[in-house]
């Protein structure tokens, strides 16, 4: 009853190619943004903030990123941590050598190296797909562990290959404060996905998903899978590569190799997969529940422990934590293969016939 | 020359304990289209079993040839176990999905299997003897000057190896069961539509994967002693099966001895002009240039499809 379509007429083409098309979709998603941006900043605490609202910010983006190579153009990645590599070190890189340049420059421009890189390791996915694509963009992966450790002026020579972020400025603003940190961040993710909604309801996004759906069928009907293969590899390591400079620059500070390892690539794998594949709200709702989740666990297991007279170390924690993850993640794609997003559909088939479902 | 030889030979014994890995990997695919992320998790469950049981048994003073005996059963129990949980609350319930969802599904196992081992079994280092001498020996002495170094766990985990692929291949020719595999490697309907128990075939595949990681898990293990970086042999094993192809045993094998002896060789000849620590990369450009010349592995099945 509240969630009805019925009614809302398009009289053109452009109203029925809307980003959002239906009138209540708009209103929750601009009262979303509203609370997010005016209610927020004034009621989270400091610790909500670094723990929470920063990372699942920053790493939305990440996986949205992600979704736009294995959701729309179904391409699996799992290099997507040395991607998020790239565009940091570029963006540290960039700052070093062009000191003039702004911060929020440098993590603008990163997302461009980090589309260079993308392309060439997505070369390998013209000739082949599925498992074998994956173990191919393991190989990005490993190969930017070594050259973020190895390749010296990647850290500008630092001898412990920790290198540190510029202050973040503008306008002579101070943004370092927390709540800069999350608005920033927040502005960042919500004009690149918006973005991004936009490009997969385009002539590219229906090439992707001609692709992913049958990339036999896609060419015959004109589809050039070079074109439309590499392009979801650009834009998508542009993404995740400005949500790792985001991450460097604006949730680390300082940082090391060991940030952007495979563990990253499997967590943004994670997002994905259980957010759902092929959806933007997927790829948030996917980030926060992965972020909340080792949260939640550290802040209840060991109360649960006790109240069993069992005292937990943190070694114990940690275990039990990749224990109930992993077995939340079964659960999951045993329950609702098509993620979260999937959930969010069926219970908007319910929300329309709602308190009449007859 | 002697000292190529001596790093061949180094890589290529290290390259059997690839192929050893990767084994797992290739049977769990053949007989069930799954690509079984879990397979380091098992090789690390396994050989925690294996040394914590080994050790309490040696505490209670049991004769160490029946306390190793013991320990071995205590672990195959323990991944027969593993197999059993795998099929009956994952394979089962994921039937007919997507195979990129079965591969989430065992990374999902694969964290579960760590966090589950280490809690029960403890997550320090144990060092591991299964009897195997560990002394370095010098081979072809009058052909080299000082002969070439020759690490004997090596040669012996080459032994095993070599057993364990010939007993598979007995395996998998020879007995009813073996048979059955295969037909459900070849085609799953028709292999059901014959009356061979599909649920079934699923456990003794993973049991026997499961075996073949203990087999890893019990030689790496007296390599290095047990710690959770056993896991990551799993990430060493995928350019073996790209190499490889998939499907394939002997497959597994030659590609093992390939990356570990183009491991080794590209560390010492061509590491010291690169930074060093190519180890970790190599393999996995290797496999990805191999890729692009042939995408199916030296002895894949061809996958007649053009993108």
């Amino acid at each position: 009853m509240i969630y009805r379509e019925a009614g809302q007429y398009k009289a053109s083409y452009q109203a029925d190619q809307a980003i959002f098309p239906i009138a209540q979709d708009r209103f929750v998603v601009l009262a979303l943004l509203a609370v997010a941006f005016l209610v927020v900043p004034f009621v989270a605490s400091e610790y909500v903030y670094r723990a929470v609202l920063i990372p699942t910010v920053i790493l939305a983006l990440a996986a949205i990123g992600l979704n736009v190579l294995m959701g729309y153009c179904g391409q699996v990645s799992l290099g997507s941590g040395a991607f998020m590599g790239v565009g940091a070190y570029a963006a540290y890189n960039l700052t070093v050598h062009l000191p003039f340049l702004n911060p929020f420059v440098c993590i603008l421009l990163s997302g461009f190296f980090a589309a260079a890189i993308g392309i060439v390791f997505g070369i390998p996915s013209l000739r082949i797909k599925g498992f074998y694509l994956a173990v191919a963009t393991l190989a990005a992966q490993f190969f930017g562990d070594w050259a973020f450790l190895r390749v010296k002026w990647i850290t500008n020579y630092t001898p412990s290959g920790s290198v540190n972020a510029p202050p973040l400025q503008l306008f002579g603003w101070d943004l370092s404060s927390p709540t800069a940190n999350y608005l920033v961040a927040l502005l960042f993710t919500v004009v690149l996905g918006l973005a991004v909604k936009n490009i997969v309801r385009g002539h590219i996004g229906r090439q992707w998903m001609a692709i992913r759906d049958m990339d036999i069928a896609a060419e015959i009907i004109g589809v050039r899978p070079m074109y439309a293969k590499l392009t979801a590899f650009a834009v998508s390591s542009f993404l995740i590569g400005v949500a790792g400079a985001l991450w460097a620059f604006v949730y680390l500070g300082s940082w090391e190799p060991a940030a952007f390892d495979i563990n990253r690539s499997f967590q943004l794998m994670f997002m994905v997969i259980i957010g759902g594949l092929g959806s933007i709200l997927g790829s948030v709702l996917g980030a926060i529940f992965i972020v909340l989740i080792p949260i939640f666990l550290n802040q209840a297991l060991p109360p649960l422990g006790a109240l069993v007279g069992w005292k937990i170390s943190t070694a114990t924690v940690s275990h039990f934590e990749a224990m109930i993850f992993g077995a939340l993640i079964v659960f999951f794609l045993v329950v609702e293969p098509h993620g979260l997003a999937r959930l969010w559909s069926v219970a908007k088939e319910k929300l329309r016939l709602w308190p009449f479902p007859h | 020359m002697g000292f190529f030889l001596e790093v061949l030979i180094g890589g290529l014994l290290a390259g059997v304990l690839y192929s050893l890995v990767a084994l797992g990997f290739v049977l769990i695919f053949k007989a069930s289209g799954v690509f079984n992320f879990a397979q380091g998790a098992m090789v690390l469950t396994a050989a925690l079993a294996l040394v914590r049981a080994l050790d309490l048994f040696e505490q209670w003073h049991w004769p160490f040839g029946v306390a190793l005996a013991a320990a071995f059963v205590f672990a195959a129990a323990v991944m027969a176990i593993v197999a059993w949980v795998a099929e009956r609350l994952v394979l089962r319930k994921l039937v007919n999905q997507e195979g990129i969802i079965l591969f989430m599904a065992t990374i999902g196992v694969t964290f579960f299997l760590e966090g589950l081992a280490q809690t029960v079994f403890g997550a320090d280092v144990y060092p591991l003897n299964i009897g195997l001498p560990k002394d370095p020996m010098f081979i072809l002495e009058s052909l080299f000057d000082g002969g070439i170094l020759v690490n004997e766990l090596d040669v012996w985990a080459a032994v095993i190896a070599g057993l364990l692929v010939a007993g598979l291949a007995l395996f998998f020719q020879r007995t009813r069961i073996g048979r059955a595999l295969r037909a459900v490697a070849d085609d799953h309907a028709a292999a059901q539509s014959v009356g061979i128990p599909l649920n079934q075939i699923w456990f003794i595949v993973w049991l026997v994967a499961g075996l073949v990681a203990l087999v890893a898990g019990a030689v790496w293990g007296s390599k290095l002693g047990v710690q959770f970086s056993l896991s990551l042999l799993a990430l060493k094993a995928l350019p073996v099966l790209i190499l490889g192809g998939f499907t394939s045993v002997p497959g597994a094998i030659i590609g093992g001895l390939v990356i570990g002896a183009g491991e080794k060789i590209s560390e010492v000849f061509l590491g010291p002009f690169l930074g060093g620590g190519i180890e970790i990369w190599f393999a996995y450009v290797l496999a990805l240039l191999f890729l692009l010349v042939r995408p199916q592995g030296m002895f894949g099945e061809r996958i007649i499809e053009r993108v």
